[in-house]
This record gives C-alpha cells, structure tokens and sequence, in this order.
C-alpha cells in the first residue's frame, strides 16, 4: 500500500474511533436518562421522585386488574418479578393490554406509593406465534418472571 | 500490482459497462422475491396470536430497517475508500448509498409508527431505538444536504465521507439499544446466535422479503449510481456514446 494511503486510512480509524469513543461517553454518562421508564424495583428502591412525571414498565400482574363498574378507573399493578407498584389510571387502556402482558405506564408517583397514570402503552414482546401454537403451548402469560420487560 | 483490479474498479467507465448487465437479473430477483414473500406473508402466513393482522407489518418494517443499518455502512465505507483511495466512483456510491437509506430509513420509521398505534396505543415515543433510528435519518439526510452544499464536488465528497464515518457509531447503539436500555421497543426477533422468536410459517416469507430487500438495494444502488456517473462523466466520449445508446432513436 502507497505511504500516503496508508497515512489517509489510519487518519480515517483514527476518526471513527475518537467519534465512537466521545458518543460512548455520552451515552455512558447519560445512561440513566437512556431508559424509557423505571422497572418496579427501582420504585421499591426508592430512586423514583415523587410528584414527577415518570415512566414505569413491567409485567401487568395476572388476576390484580380491577375494573370500576361506572366509570372507566381501573387500578392493576406491574412486577418485574422483584417488586410490585399499583397504578391507577381512568381513561381507555390499549387493545393489547392484558394481564400477564408487559405495559409502559406514565404518570406521576404520589406518597401512598402508588402511581396515578395519564397513559397506559401496552409494550409487545419479541415472539411472534400463530394462534393454534400459541394455544397449545398454553403460553398466556409470557412475561411473569420479569423477563420481557 | 496486487491493487491493480481495485484501480480498475475505480474506472467509471468499466463500472459502466460491467454493472448495465448485472441490472436485469437483479431487477428480475427483486421482483420475483418481493411479489413471493408479500403474497405470502400478507396472504398466505397465518394471524398472530396476539396481534391479528396488524404484525404484518413486519414484512416490509424489517426488511426496510435491515437495510436502512447495512446502507449506511456501505455509504460510510464508500467515503473511506474515496478519502484513502481518491476514487470518484467511490464517493459516487456514497451519494447514491445515501438517498436510498435515507427513503428505507423514513420507510422503516413509517411502518413502526402505524403498527404503534393499535399495539402500543401511540405512534410516537422517544425511547432509545425510536430515537437514534431517527438520528440515523438526519444523518442520511445531513450526507445529502452536504452533498449539495459546494460548488466544488470534491469538496463535497470530502465533507460528506467525514460526516458519514463519524455517524457510523450510531449503527451499534440502534442495534443494541433494544438489549443495553429499557425501551419500548421490543428486542430483537431474528437472532444470529440463538433461535428466532418467530414461527417458521411467519418467519419463510419474512426471510424471502429480506433477501428480496437485499436485491432492491443492489439494484437501486447501481441505477443510481449509473446515473450519477453518467452526470458527472457526461463529457467524455464513452459517456456520450452511452447516452446516445439509451436514447431512443425517434428522440435523438
């Protein structure tokens, strides 16, 4: 190889590897803000602030889905298999949510340890089955050990 | 004289030549692939257990974002060889590279956000794969807006290979950012290592669209890239003869 080739393509590794560097500080630096939401032992933990508009995203915990009869408040809580956090929300859930299906819940954490949400998305998992498999696997609930999320 | 056949193929003229004959074989695969494997997964695959109809989306939203990533390493890669190497053609790959990723990626970003709505329940969200395959869009579109940008084209060549080469870090982080951070997204449904999460009756006709995908760009890339040479060659006698052969005889 030419020296001045030679010379050009270290200057262009050179380059990558500076600019992959300096994006890798900043997502390192940043790699809490890099999450979309708090999984519930963060909650537990206690590093969620309160009063804040925040994100949490877990497993919808089979059978703790309670529906009003008059009004559209529904209250359920998320695992990710270590901790619980109970939500309240008031408005129309997505067609996907379902219990033992993992959701993304936004809202604000209030003292009672609950969260008040203003939006429930459901989050889908990566598997893609057809009906019949999905039935005779018997597999409805998929994220219940907090894998999943 | 080991590097001979690779200043051969920095000859615009024998890329010319070479490719004009690859273009139908290329555009014949595409075709019949793309036909086979739409047919087949909006037809033929069964529903989703979960999601219905609406996961059928994923028959182009893969493929698109498949090549939207790979695209962009073969723009970065062009600007490199034309950097090292001071091949024009290189750089001319790198333009051509650059309008097709950024038409896959805006597709890629187009087709999540329909199927976010009736499965996540919104069609917009700033997590971590949402938002860097955004950022992955303005790159592309920053190559193209610099391309455009000088009056000297070499100038411009220099310009957009350095911005392509440094954009090249946010290939792995779109590709992990499912794994490394809590996102909305859901992970990675075709794994190299480990067997995909996909039932072989949805996942044949996805592997046909994906190769089907790999031809379109091949062929896209190269037509594109022709046109680009023959723009920029259109002087010389070999480009004038070229034109000349692929303009009808009524309209010369």
């Amino acid at each position: 190889m030419h020296p001045v080739r030679k010379q050009r393509l270290i200057l262009v590794i050179v380059l990558v590897a500076l600019s992959s560097a300096a994006a890798g500080f900043v997502t390192y630096a940043m790699r809490n803000n890099m999450n979309y939401f708090y999984a519930p032992s963060a909650f537990a933990a206690g590093d969620v602030p309160f009063g804040q508009r925040i994100r949490a995203g877990g497993c919808v915990v089979p059978d703790s889905v309670v529906r009003a009869d008059d009004t559209l408040d529904v209250r359920f809580a998320i695992t990710d298999g270590e901790a619980d956090v109970k939500v309240v929300f008031d408005r129309i859930l997505p067609d996907l949510f379902a219990e033992g299906e993992a959701a993304v819940v936004t809202g604000t954490l209030q003292r009672d340890g609950t969260l008040h949400a203003d939006q429930v998305l459901a989050k889908h998992d990566e598997n893609y089955t057809p009906p019949e498999v999905a039935e005779s696997m018997g597999a409805n609930a998929n994220c219940g050990d907090g894998a999943g999320i | 004289m080991a590097w001979q056949w690779f200043h051969r193929l920095g000859s615009p003229r024998w890329f010319y030549w070479k490719t004009g004959a690859w273009l139908p074989w290329l555009a014949i695969a595409s075709g019949l692939l793309l036909s086979a494997g739409s047919l087949w997964g909006l037809g033929f695959a069964p529903q989703d257990a979960k999601q219905g109809d609406s996961y059928r989306i994923i028959y182009i939203h893969v493929p698109a974002a498949f090549l939207a990533l790979a695209g962009y390493y073969i723009m970065a890669i062009s600007g490199a060889i034309g950097l090292i190497w001071k091949m024009k053609l290189s750089y001319l790959v790198m333009r051509a590279a650059a309008l097709i990723g950024a038409v896959l990626t805006f597709i890629s970003l187009f087709t999540g956000a329909v199927w976010g709505k009736p499965t996540w329940g919104t069609y917009w969200v700033w997590d971590a794969r949402i938002t860097s395959m955004l950022i992955l869009l303005f790159l592309y579109i920053g190559v193209i807006a610099l391309s455009r940008a000088f009056a000297r084209e070499q100038v411009a060549d220099k310009a957009c290979a350095i911005l392509a080469l440094v954009g090249t870090v946010n290939i792995p982080i779109i590709y992990k950012s499912v794994d490394w951070w809590f996102t909305l997204h859901q992970p990675a449904t075709i794994k190299l290592t480990e067997s995909s999460s996909i039932d072989p009756s949805m996942f044949y006709p996805l592997l046909t669209m994906i190769i089907g995908f790999y031809c379109f760009y091949a062929w896209a890339l190269l037509l594109h890239t022709r046109n680009l040479v023959l723009q920029r060659e259109w002087r010389t006698n070999w480009a004038q003869q070229a034109l000349a052969d692929r303009t009808p005889a009524a309209d010369r």
